[in-house]
């Protein structure tokens, strides 16, 4: 055990970052993230890399933009209202084909909304996030060990693919602490040909901005990144099967909502219903082909979530509503509890059959 | 021991403060003894001493806590009624201070108050297990910060070293050394081991240095 660390889920992301070679870091506090901006405030200057306290969360997300472009691996992270003020500068690093790692630990909404946890940005996160045609890889860690395991992973996809990628926590996930082994991580190896390093007079300027002069020019951008995207799509769904095997009936949930959820799977197996759960990782690209192949087998499904229903609407196509899908839900920053789902998942069952 | 009328739990910000004040409050209490407990905690949103206040009404101790604890005002506010904490000498005091320096600067608006009655344990929460706090060396420059942001000093350290759902008994054991290098090089005294009371081998129950603790149970 003496390798095992107790740290928060936000302390934990933030030094998987910096064991991942992030060196670059700017933020603007947000309860209940600020552990991450603090634990970079106090690590960064140690090991000669950056923390910057932006004046605000656009002024941060432009500065990823602007270390993202010279090549290095940047991060920023926030909370709910503080990723969507960053919306405008993620939308742009995704027209510039830019690799960083933005952090969501998110809290209730909308609008100023609260400071307990939430999944309500499942939308914002996987339908883009700002104005555009654009997707984000977006990864939803459920434990503090996967907090920090998500973050390298997290960054190798966003270099592999060239697309900025968000790890989707929420706020029970950044606050709750948990034994963590952190090890140093060496980095893809992934051309970056492309960043602004200054060309020594050996080469010609790379050029980095999301300007299209001709619509044409601007149409086969946006063809050539959604090509980038289906193969994204092909490769990359992760998603973790929970009793699944000879499961009659399945639980599709992520993050928090997992941890609870299974729970009552194992209390539903008790009672002898043959229930299992499906937990996506990656939320975009949402693991379909795994949700196809349970289709087939399962007589319903049911998405938990913390919000009014926002994944359920992935599940429903990911299946192509071949199957009944329920949904239990809690929000404003409330979390069902075991028996909630339990009796969720009795009420599929009677319905199913 | 015999307990000062009131005592101060502070430390590292995850280090378990709340969980070995809330247990402290309780065994003051089973005593027989007036008990208040006070979150002083400025810093922290989430898994607070109020999450435990049902649980200690019950038993008799008063919870002094923030109206705002646990809900969606994310405000650094005190009750008014914290300054019952030093007015009020009739009772026994558990004090939970925020952590780091950052959560005890709140202390210092009752610290002269608390020195002049001069009947306080300002105690320091150990956790060998916390990143940021592994060796007494760190943990003594955290106690460093955390004196000059409250203005009270420390008089005793407690080991609460844990691995959260994880700790073993060997945890605790591994963590020894290094509480007691701390206590060597503060020149304070080593109150006792707080351990999660499943994790309490049956050999070490009778043992007066280990407190055991009892702590809140989570939906997953």
């Amino acid at each position: 055990m003496a390798d095992k660390i107790l740290m928060k889920g936000n302390e934990a992301l933030a030094e998987a970052a910096i064991m991942a070679g992030c060196r670059h870091y700017f933020g603007y506090p947000i309860t209940p993230q600020t552990e991450v901006a603090a634990y970079m405030a106090k690590r960064m200057p140690k090991i000669g890399g950056v923390f910057l306290q932006a004046e605000s969360e656009i002024a941060a997300i432009n500065m990823v933009i602007g270390a993202a472009a010279a090549g290095k691996r940047a991060m920023t992270s926030s909370s709910s209202p503080g990723i969507s003020l960053k919306s405008e500068g993620i939308s742009y690093m995704a027209g510039c084909d830019l690799p960083a790692l933005i952090v969501n630990v998110q809290r209730g909404g909308p609008g100023l909304g609260g400071i307990q946890p939430s999944q309500s940005d499942y939308f914002q996160a996987t339908c883009g996030g700002g104005h555009g045609d654009f997707h984000l890889l977006v990864l939803a860690p459920s434990s503090v060990q996967e907090m920090a395991d998500l973050v390298a992973k997290g960054f190798d996809l966003a270099e592999k693919y060239r697309m900025p990628c968000m790890l989707l926590a929420d706020g029970t996930m950044g606050q709750m602490m948990e034994p963590v082994s952190l090890t140093e991580t060496k980095p893809e190896a992934h051309d970056k040909s492309w960043a602004l390093t200054g060309t020594k007079g050996e080469r010609r300027p790379n050029i980095i901005n999301s300007l299209a002069l001709q619509p044409q020019e601007l149409e086969k951008w946006n063809e050539d990144r959604f090509a980038r995207y289906a193969v994204v799509q092909e490769n990359e769904q992760m998603a973790e099967c929970y009793m699944m095997d000879d499961a009659e009936y399945c639980v599709v949930a992520f993050g928090i909502a997992a941890r609870v959820s299974q729970n009552a799977v194992d209390a539903a197996r008790a009672k002898g219903i043959k229930v299992g759960m499906i937990r996506p990782i990656t939320l975009w690209p949402f693991p379909e082909k795994v949700l196809k192949a349970a289709a087939d087998k399962c007589k319903a499904f049911l998405s938990v979530e913390l919000n009014m229903g926002q994944m359920i609407k992935d599940v429903k196509l990911a299946i192509d509503c071949k199957k009944p899908v329920g949904l239990c839900c809690r929000t404003g920053g409330m979390i069902p509890s075991p028996e909630e789902v339990l009796a969720a998942i009795e009420k599929m069952q009677k319905e199913g059959n | 021991m015999q307990a000062k009328r009131i005592t101060l739990f502070a430390g590292h910000y995850g280090s378990g403060k709340t969980n070995v004040a809330v247990n402290f409050a309780l065994r003051l209490a089973a005593q027989g003894k007036a008990v208040t407990l006070a979150d002083m905690d400025i810093v922290n949103p989430y898994y607070r001493s109020k999450d435990s206040a049902a649980e200690l009404e019950a038993a008799g101790v008063k919870v002094i806590a923030s109206a705002y604890a646990n809900t969606n005002v994310d405000v650094p506010a005190l009750p008014q009624e914290m300054y019952s904490v030093t007015e009020d000498q009739s009772r026994y005091v558990v004090l939970d201070v925020g952590g780091d320096d950052r959560g005890a600067l709140a202390l210092g608006r009752y610290a002269p108050a608390i020195l002049a009655e001069n009947d306080y344990h300002m105690v320091y929460v150990f956790n060998a297990s916390r990143p940021l706090s592994r060796t007494a060396e760190a943990a003594l420059e955290i106690m460093a910060e955390i004196e000059t942001a409250g203005g009270i000093p420390f008089t005793a350290i407690v080991n609460n070293t844990n691995l959260g759902k994880e700790t073993d008994w060997e945890t605790v054991l591994a963590s020894r050394a290094e509480a007691e290098k701390l206590s060597q090089i503060s020149g304070l005294p080593l109150l006792f081991t707080s351990v999660e009371e499943s994790v309490l081998p049956i050999t070490e129950r009778e043992n007066q240095a280990v407190f055991p603790l009892k702590l809140q149970k989570t939906i997953w």
